[in-house]
């Protein structure tokens, strides 16, 4: 009798495992997938590496389909190469950069969604910029201003904004003294912030670099 | 109690053994591996992503019926189910190539290499040709192949006369494409650079979608929507003028208009020129745009009507005393209105519509040395020196082409296009001459674009054309065949015949006349590195059936089809966009041309007269983004071209009295931009000033020589003066639009 108790509480047991499993199986299953990637998106160091990265948040968004994190990570594990690595063509790496933004704006539309607009048009201008900056910089500019309009205070985008100051020569109204109040801003936003699970948290360091580079 | 345990351990363990490898290749249908490609597990995490060497491999717990999806950049996405049991599953995969337009470039002169597009060149960079002032035309006369001419308008290519090169906007043939002019004084296009997106210039070998062009096509694309609304002003001693674009709130449409207002008054009291202006030439240009973003594709309008005037006096060659004052007067509408639509499941249409009108009123008269008019019914070699030509050229057209992808490595595309061109005209000198002419032209084509394999493309081709006036069917097959030797290398060759029709004047007079003929041989080879590329190009043309002139007396003729001629050659060009020297673009290009025919009043074969032997052009440009400030420098030569005298003899027909050739053509043009505003992202007001000048060091230009009726007198006929200059100051307000302000209407 003892013994069936035990059996049957054991039994009980495992069900309740096995139940638990089950309903957080999904949510838990994409925030330790997420993780994961995330972690690997912060070790990455080839180009090689990136791609996997990216193709593996896509596979994420794929399957979910109701996160815009994954087809924003998948496009931010693209761009990020990108600044390097000269062997890749913005041009090229733009149309499947572009797709994955639109996927995940078409989930939710954000405002950190509107600074990898703002990077990956930077870089398109960045292949010819005397003759591209007329149109890949306004888009760059607008991705910017919309951006900075739904959340002035965003770190990230205040980051960007004063990066683009930082490398626009002095002549064109950029420049060292120009950025440095727009990234002095940034650091500080990036201080206060509390970003949640799983969002994007990138740019402090750099932002800080950067800053650094102004005196 | 242990029976249930066993079970657990067992059914852990089968758990543990549910985990399947899935592994294989991905590779192209030749066999090179694809990396970076992204294999999924349809609907789970699982995937993997294929290394350098195409390989993959990933372990999934998921059991039953899958899909197995791969995609990579540049290829078609691919599905394929797969059963996972408890073994595992090795799956190779094969990727097509993604097929577009992109990747048919082998007949088209391909110089923007950066986004690998057919873009000959870009806006900007037409604007941006020193001493060229933003003319379509005379910056393609940089490019080999083009010739030199700067007495008639029009491009001369590869052996061919102006009117064998066509200009097509968005599909559809454009009658007038440059301004009214005097005879010996070249024009300027009708047409900004900055309505396109781009300029495609074929100097042979040219798609079947494209006919009545014995030579050579020059294909432009109207841009789409603009980036945003703004307004431009102009201001310059010779025009000003200014410019509307508004772009909907949604992004979804726009609609623009522009005028501007050109007098040389100013300028040829400023700058002598050799004829006699007595009325100077000014014009009222104005256009209206509107364009509107369909489902999956674009309707674009662009109409623009222009009325110019102006008159001048040049000594008559054959009196000492006398001049011949010219009246000119012109009105050219032209409209076009096309719509290009995705219909999905591999099809494709574009649709043009257009219709122009072209009047001209001509007038001329002999005049003593105080501009009185005299007139001499009764001298042989003046009696037509006073004469007054009023002429009317319509044309209206349709063009279909449908376009259906047939799998990944073949495009289908078919259609066909009817204009109706009117012409009237009455000449009056001596007597009245009415010249009426109606006809209907209809022409089929279709063309395939096949990948035969991953290097090796064809195109091939056919047009069929009828003309109500000529009442003959002609078959103009195209071909060409392109292989790349390396990534970035690419031998061409191609082959077509080409017809077109006999001017109208000369359908006029001699109705029973049929199309005039031209058979190309091509062959390029092609390599583009990072910003560099470089071309070499041998070609053969064959002419058949060319126009040749009866004539009855000095001044009437009739007209058969029995000319003929030739031309081959070899053109090198290269460009170098801001690689080896930073901020410095430049091309080189040269033109080796052999060529004779015997037509219109030549007697025998002879070189023409528009023809040079070698040709050369070198541009270059800089930018100083310190100074805000371009530099561009342009210098062209070319050899002098030959120049006959052609005596009708007592027997009727022509003979050669006297011939010579003109001395080398030598030009440097110039061009200066100052953009103070350039990069102040506040700045409400954008200014670039901008000054140009041709001919810069001054050189003797002699194009050719004119002789009297009898040979006796010879004169050269030059530019109207040594240089040309320009200065200008352009305004644009909403948004940063450095090529809109540098043009405008330069």
């Amino acid at each position: 009798m003892k013994e069936k108790i035990r059996i049957t509480s054991l039994l009980t047991f495992f069900l309740l495992c096995f139940f638990s499993l089950i309903s957080n199986a999904q949510d838990d299953k994409f925030v330790k997938a997420m993780q994961k990637n995330l972690k690997a998106l912060d070790s990455a160091k080839t180009t090689a590496e990136y791609i996997a990265i990216s193709n593996s948040f896509e596979r994420i968004g794929d399957a979910e389909k109701t996160s815009w994190l994954p087809y924003y990570y998948a496009a931010l594990a693209l761009i990020t190469p990108a600044w390097n690595d000269k062997a890749i063509n913005a041009d090229e790496n733009s149309v499947k950069v572009k797709a994955l933004i639109d996927k995940a704006s078409k989930i939710e539309d954000n405002v950190e969604i509107y600074g990898l607009r703002n990077m990956i048009a930077t870089q398109q201008m960045m292949i010819d910029p005397s003759t591209r900056w007329v149109n890949y910089g306004v888009d760059a500019s607008t991705a910017l201003k919309k951006g900075l309009a739904m959340d002035p205070e965003n770190p990230r985008l205040n980051f960007l904004k004063g990066s683009s100051i930082f490398y626009t020569p002095t002549q064109f109204g950029g420049g060292k003294d120009k950025a440095k109040p727009v990234l002095q801003k940034a650091v500080e936003l990036y201080s206060k912030e509390q970003p949640k699970p799983l969002y994007p948290s990138w740019g402090k360091n750099s932002a800080e670099e950067l800053l650094a580079q102004c005196n | 109690m242990k029976r249930l345990l066993q079970l657990i351990l067992l059914f852990l363990s089968l758990a543990a053994n549910g985990q399947v490898k899935i592994s294989g290749s991905v590779k192209r249908f030749d066999g090179k591996p694809v990396s970076g490609a992204n294999i999924s597990l349809k609907d789970t995490y699982d995937g993997a992503t294929s290394d350098s060497l195409g390989f993959y491999s990933f372990i999934t717990t998921e059991k039953g019926k899958f899909v197995l999806s791969v995609s990579a950049t540049g290829y078609l996405y691919t599905e394929d189910s797969i059963f996972i049991s408890s073994s595992p599953i090795i799956k190779h995969i094969m990727l097509n190539e993604e097929l577009n337009e992109i990747t048919i470039t082998a007949r088209k002169f391909d110089a923007d290499d950066k986004s690998k597009s057919v873009t000959l060149l870009n806006s900007l960079d037409v604007a941006t040709v020193g001493g060229a002032g933003a003319d379509i035309s005379s910056v393609m006369k940089t490019l080999p192949g083009t010739q030199q001419v700067g007495e008639r308008e029009g491009l001369f290519v590869r052996g061919g006369t102006g009117t064998e090169t066509k200009q097509f906007i968005d599909g559809t043939l454009v009658n007038n494409p440059y301004f009214a002019t005097a005879p010996d004084i070249g024009a300027r296009g009708r047409f900004s650079p900055f309505l396109f997106k781009g300029t495609v210039f074929s100097t042979g070998g040219y798609s079947a979608q494209y006919g009545q062009a014995l030579s050579s096509a020059l294909i432009l694309e109207s841009i789409d929507l603009p980036e945003k609304s703004h307004i431009d002003a102009s201001v310059s001693p010779l025009v000003w003028g200014g410019a509307i674009q508004q772009l909907a709130k949604n992004e979804k449409s726009s609609w623009g208009v522009s005028y501007n207002y050109v007098n040389l008054g100013l300028y040829f009291y400023l700058v002598k020129q050799k004829p006699d202006y007595f009325k100077v030439p000014n014009g009222h240009n104005s256009d209206f745009n509107f364009r509107i973003k369909t489902k999956k594709g674009i309707v674009k309008f662009y109409s623009a009507l222009g009325i110019g005037d102006g008159g001048l006096s040049r000594p008559d060659i054959d009196s000492i005393f006398f001049k011949d004052a010219l009246n000119i007067h012109n009105l050219n509408w032209y409209s076009n209105l096309s719509w290009r639509e995705n219909l999905g499941n591999g099809w494709k249409f574009i649709l043009g519509l257009s219709y122009s009108t072209n009047r001209d009123h001509m007038y001329q008269e002999l005049q003593d040395s105080n501009n009185v008019p005299r007139e001499f019914p009764n001298s042989y070699f003046l009696m037509n020196k006073t004469f007054n030509l009023k002429s009317r050229q319509d044309l209206s057209q349709i063009k279909l082409v449908l376009d259906k992808r047939l799998s990944s490595s073949a495009v289908f595309r078919f259609g066909g296009e009817y204009w109706y061109n009117i012409q009237r005209s009455i000449y009056t000198a001596t007597y009245e001459y009415p010249g009426n002419l109606n006809d209907h032209f209809t022409a089929l084509f279709a063309e395939t674009d096949i990948h035969i394999s991953n290097r090796l493309t064809a195109q091939a081709g056919c047009r069929s054309e009828y003309s109500t006036i000529i009442d003959q069917v002609n078959i103009a097959p195209r071909m060409s065949l392109s292989y790349k030797t390396s990534a970035n290398s690419v031998l061409c060759v191609s082959y077509g015949i080409f017809y077109q029709k006999p001017e109208n004047q000369q359908l006029i007079a001699s109705p029973q006349l049929g199309y005039t003929k031209a058979t190309h041989y091509i062959a390029y080879f092609q390599q583009n590195l990072k910003g560099r590329i470089l071309r070499t190009e041998v070609f053969y043309k064959q002419y058949n059936n060319l126009v040749k002139t009866i004539p009855k007396d000095l001044y009437f003729s009739t007209y058969n089809n029995a000319g003929d001629g030739y031309a081959n050659g070899i053109e090198f060009f290269c460009r170098d966009n801001k690689v080896s020297v930073k901020n410095l673009d430049y091309w080189v290009s040269y033109s080796y041309l052999d060529t004779k025919r015997e037509f219109l009043n030549y007697p025998k074969r002879i070189q023409p007269n528009f023809a040079a032997t070698h040709n050369a052009s070198i541009v270059t440009k800089k930018f100083f983004p310190k100074y805000k400030g371009g530099i561009n420098l342009t210098y062209t030569y070319s050899t002098g071209r030959p120049y006959y005298y052609f005596h009708l003899n007592d027997q009727n027909s022509f003979e050669i009295k006297d011939q010579g050739r003109a001395k080398d053509f030598h030009n440097v043009g110039l061009s200066l931009s100052y953009i103070p505003s350039l990069g102040k992202q506040d700045a409400k007001t954008f200014w670039v000033i901008f000054a140009s000048v041709s001919n810069l060091l001054g050189s003797d230009q002699v194009y050719g020589y004119n002789y009297s009726y009898n040979g006796s007198v010879k004169q050269a006929v030059t530019p109207t003066a040594r240089r040309f200059f320009f200065i200008g100051v352009f305004l644009s307000w909403g948004v940063d639009r450095t090529q809109d302000a540098i043009n405008n209407n330069l």
